[in-house]
């Protein structure tokens, strides 16, 4: 049967047709839809994990065992699964273990573009990179075959284009594996890494990788694709497909196994051409490679390092290289449309987050913030977040910042999933060595950037059972805080009321603002449009400084001040109140208040 | 325009359904007897951002994604986003743009001009004569549900592809109300019907 699939419904329809046994991840673009769609198989275990380090934990422990486990996560989980998934490198194991790594080339919603490709090599783990989604699903049986033959950890890398595209896909059979769990194995030699172990373990793994590297030379997804004999070229991922495209002619090495590398493989393929390139996103990786064979080869020299390929992008930089006839480049429009207004993502209507913000920037505190959607709230008119690298580092920010002797009072803001991925180590840290800062909590019990996926406070898990919900405000006070409270997220004057009072402090604070996201089903019921009254409206602009997009500027100005009255798109409000609250003329409604009394 | 391979563009607001959109396209081309592939990009742009998503009908498809210039059809939910797009396109390139204005906080707070019809409708003629403006919410409004413009978008751009001899002889119109039945919910699936139909008299007239 033939299914149009993207690559992440590719991976998740063959990690049920190999029939792994627990499936971990934290979500992340442009990974998430892996174990979304792998929840929803027959017969399958799968979980949200707190963070990408604990997921390859889980994976592992099946994999010893003896169940095949998988952990997925976007590239920089892997930072932070890093310390596990270099064990499990050193251990090997009982049963297939496969990492998902879901690199994100250009950044469309990531904070850096590593190539994840060097953490194989680092970590002594054999690297798989499919082209397409047929290849996404057929490469996670691939990998554990690999995993399980030679006792070791596989990577299967695939990236945005990968996971986000969609083509056809020949469904195949599941294998049934043997239900029964062995006993768990007592071999310490191979499993506590203490260093008298470890040192035995080091030379074992090296000489796994030259195995592997072996076995990579009729690796099948090594594949030979022979045409002219003027160019060869090796490539990778979705590189492949942009290479056929734009070279149908040459004669082509795709790689499925990017490391270890099938060296006589090469040796040999570029004997046969006249002139080798790499084509590659990102880093050098294969070039650098190959060159130290000792073989000579192009490709950082004639295409980008930086960002994502495209077929234009290939075939202008081969024009510029010489490797293209001028005659072929495809020009552009000749066209100037002027600057056009950009449009950012932006915090939705009736987002709980904005007041938190609107408060923020109101006290010009500095603040330091965390990753989720409420990195949003660094765009014009709240911009009121100074400081985001990656996921959990607001807290120990702000803390360094005051213990640096920064003078004014720092703000963290992280979310709930975000805080439970990483923001509890740096708030015990901040009560330990004691500095003056103000953590927000924006708790809007769900993970909400990649798209509602349950965490730890949702009270459900993956795979849709009831659960226990953790609160967050005994888990504060256990971490030693003594300043802590609750507030509503639409209710401004308290939060306003409750950042004045904290900032004054000299010890720790932390303060929990709580509203479920304004698009989760339950909410989206209560949506209850408001209304601007023309004629209280005197186009203060006051209510545009919250940031909605769904207040709007009336065609009617107001007679006295000449400035265009407030309007409320009907169609965008959820009735959050947040600038009838800000308006100094009641010129905004309120919720009718029977609406209030049913709640 | 090309009768082995095509390139559709898709370009929108975060929300306009422009990924049901392409789904339905890849699918429609699937179909028709073509290898098709679409690609597109999830996270920060459903927070109210511009979205893109491309989508390829082909003999053969290696790509997923179009390099700027290779854009042959282009089926744009809002006015701001169709001239994002337009440098895109190859010089006469099929175009489909729904007239909606949704105006972004940059021009609402931030003091940026959105640009006037007019200027939209000037700048497009450098590139294209094959334009069709559709006021696909006022269409789907008089059906009743504004959800559905991207609905009669699609039903526009089936007509734009016949007249234009784009796509063979194999994409009728029952081959796209298959496909778009199969994958809207069973309830509305009367309502995506006469939306479909509703954007290709819209053409027609």
């Amino acid at each position: 049967m033939i299914k149009m699939l993207s690559g992440n419904e590719a991976v998740a329809r063959g990690m049920w047709e190999a029939s792994v046994g627990v499936a971990s991840a934290y979500p992340g673009t442009p990974s998430t839809e892996i174990l979304e769609n792998y929840a929803i198989s027959p017969n399958v275990y799968a979980e949200w994990a707190p963070n990408e380090k604990v997921a390859v934990d889980v994976a592992i422990g099946a994999a010893y065992a003896g169940r095949r486990g998988m952990a997925v996560m976007k590239h920089v989980g892997l930072n932070v699964a890093a310390d596990s998934f270099m064990y499990a490198s050193m251990t090997g194991l009982e049963a297939g273990l496969v990492i998902v790594t879901a690199d994100d080339p250009a950044m469309h919603s990531s904070q850096n573009e590593q190539d994840n490709r060097t953490f194989a090599k680092f970590g002594r783990v054999p690297c798989l990179e499919p082209s397409d989604s047929q290849e996404a699903k057929d490469m996670v049986a691939a990998a554990f075959e690999l995993s399980e033959r030679f006792d070791t950890p596989v990577l299967l890398r695939l990236t945005t284009r990968i996971c986000h595209s969609m083509s056809a896909v020949e469904l195949g059979e599941r294998v049934e594996l043997p239900a029964e769990v062995k006993p768990f194995p007592r071999n310490p030699a191979k499993y506590v890494m203490v260093p008298g172990n470890a040192v035995k373990r080091h030379p074992v793994i090296e000489q796994r990788m030259k195995d592997v590297a072996a076995f990579a030379e009729t690796f099948p997804f090594n594949r030979l694709e022979a045409g002219g004999r003027a160019l060869g070229i090796v490539t990778c991922g979705v590189a492949y497909q942009y290479a056929k495209e734009i070279f149908p002619n040459a004669s082509i090495l795709r790689l499925g196994m990017t490391w270890p590398l099938p060296e006589k493989m090469i040796r040999k393929f570029a004997k046969s051409v006249k002139r080798l390139i790499v084509i590659e996103e990102l880093d050098p990786f294969l070039e650098e490679a190959i060159r130290l064979m000792g073989i000579p080869c192009e490709g950082k020299s004639i295409f980008p390092i930086t960002g994502e390929f495209d077929p234009r992008v290939v075939r202008e930089s081969a024009v510029r290289a010489g490797l293209l006839p001028a005659s072929a480049s495809v020009p552009l429009p000749d066209l100037d449309p002027g600057p056009l207004p950009g449009r950012p993502p932006v915090l939705c209507p009736g987002c709980p987050h904005r007041p938190t913000f609107y408060i923020l920037n109101k006290l010009k505190v500095p603040v330091n913030g965390d990753i989720g959607c409420y990195t949003l709230g660094l765009i014009p008119p709240l911009s009121a977040i100074h400081t985001c690298g990656c996921m959990g580092a607001g807290i120990g920010v702000a803390h360094g910042a005051a213990q640096a002797g920064s003078p004014e009072r720092h703000v963290a803001v992280i979310g709930d999933s975000t805080f439970f991925h990483s923001g509890i180590p740096p708030l015990v840290n901040a009560v330990y060595n004691n500095s003056p800062i103000v953590t927000v909590i924006l708790d809007n019990r769900v993970t909400g950037m990649t798209g509602h996926q349950e965490n730890p406070g949702t009270g459900r898990t993956l795979l849709g059972k009831e659960t226990v919900r953790i609160e967050l405000e005994p888990l504060v006070r256990a971490c030693g805080v003594k300043h802590v409270q609750t507030v509503p997220a639409y209710n401004v004057k308290a939060i306003e009321k409750a950042l004045k009072e904290y900032v004054k402090l000299d010890e720790p604070s932390v303060l929990i603002v709580v509203e479920p996201c304004a698009l989760l089903p339950e909410a989206r019921k209560r949506w209850v449009p408001l209304e601007v009254l023309a004629d209280q409206c005197n186009g203060c602009t006051l209510c545009f400084r919250i940031g909605c997009p769904a207040i709007l500027k009336s065609e009617e100005l107001d007679e006295k001040t000449q400035r265009p009255k407030a309007l409320i798109d009907a169609g965008m409000c959820t009735g959050c109140e947040v600038c009838a609250q800000v308006c100094p003329r009641q010129a905004i409604t309120f919720r009718p208040v029977k609406v209030e009394a049913g709640e | 325009m090309m009768n082995t391979s095509i390139n559709f563009l898709l370009a929108g607001v975060g929300g306009q359904g422009t990924i049901l959109a392409s789904d339905v396209l890849v699918n429609v081309g699937l179909a028709a007897g073509y290898q098709a592939k679409q690609a597109e990009v999830h996270g920060m742009s459903q927070r109210g951002g511009s979205v893109t998503s491309h989508v390829r009908w082909g003999k053969v498809v290696y790509s997923p994604i179009i390099g700027a210039g290779e854009v042959d059809v282009l089926l744009a939910f809002e006015q701001l986003e169709a001239l994002r797009s337009l440098g895109t396109l190859r010089p006469g390139a099929l175009a489909v743009v729904n007239a909606q204005v949704i105006k972004p906080l940059t021009v609402i707070t931030g003091g940026q001009v959105y640009p006037g019809d007019e200027a939209v409708r000037q700048a497009f003629a450098k590139v294209t004569h094959q334009v069709e403006f559709v006021d696909g919410e006022q269409i789907a409004g008089s059906l009743g549900n504004l959800r559905a413009a991207n609905i009669v978008l699609l039903g526009a751009l089936s007509a734009l592809l016949e007249r234009g001899q784009a796509a063979g002889p194999g994409l009728t119109a029952e081959v796209w109300l298959k496909v778009i039945t199969e994958r809207v919910p069973a309830k509305h699936v009367e309502l995506n019907r006469r939306a479909f139909q509703a954007g290709r008299e819209a053409l027609h007239k």
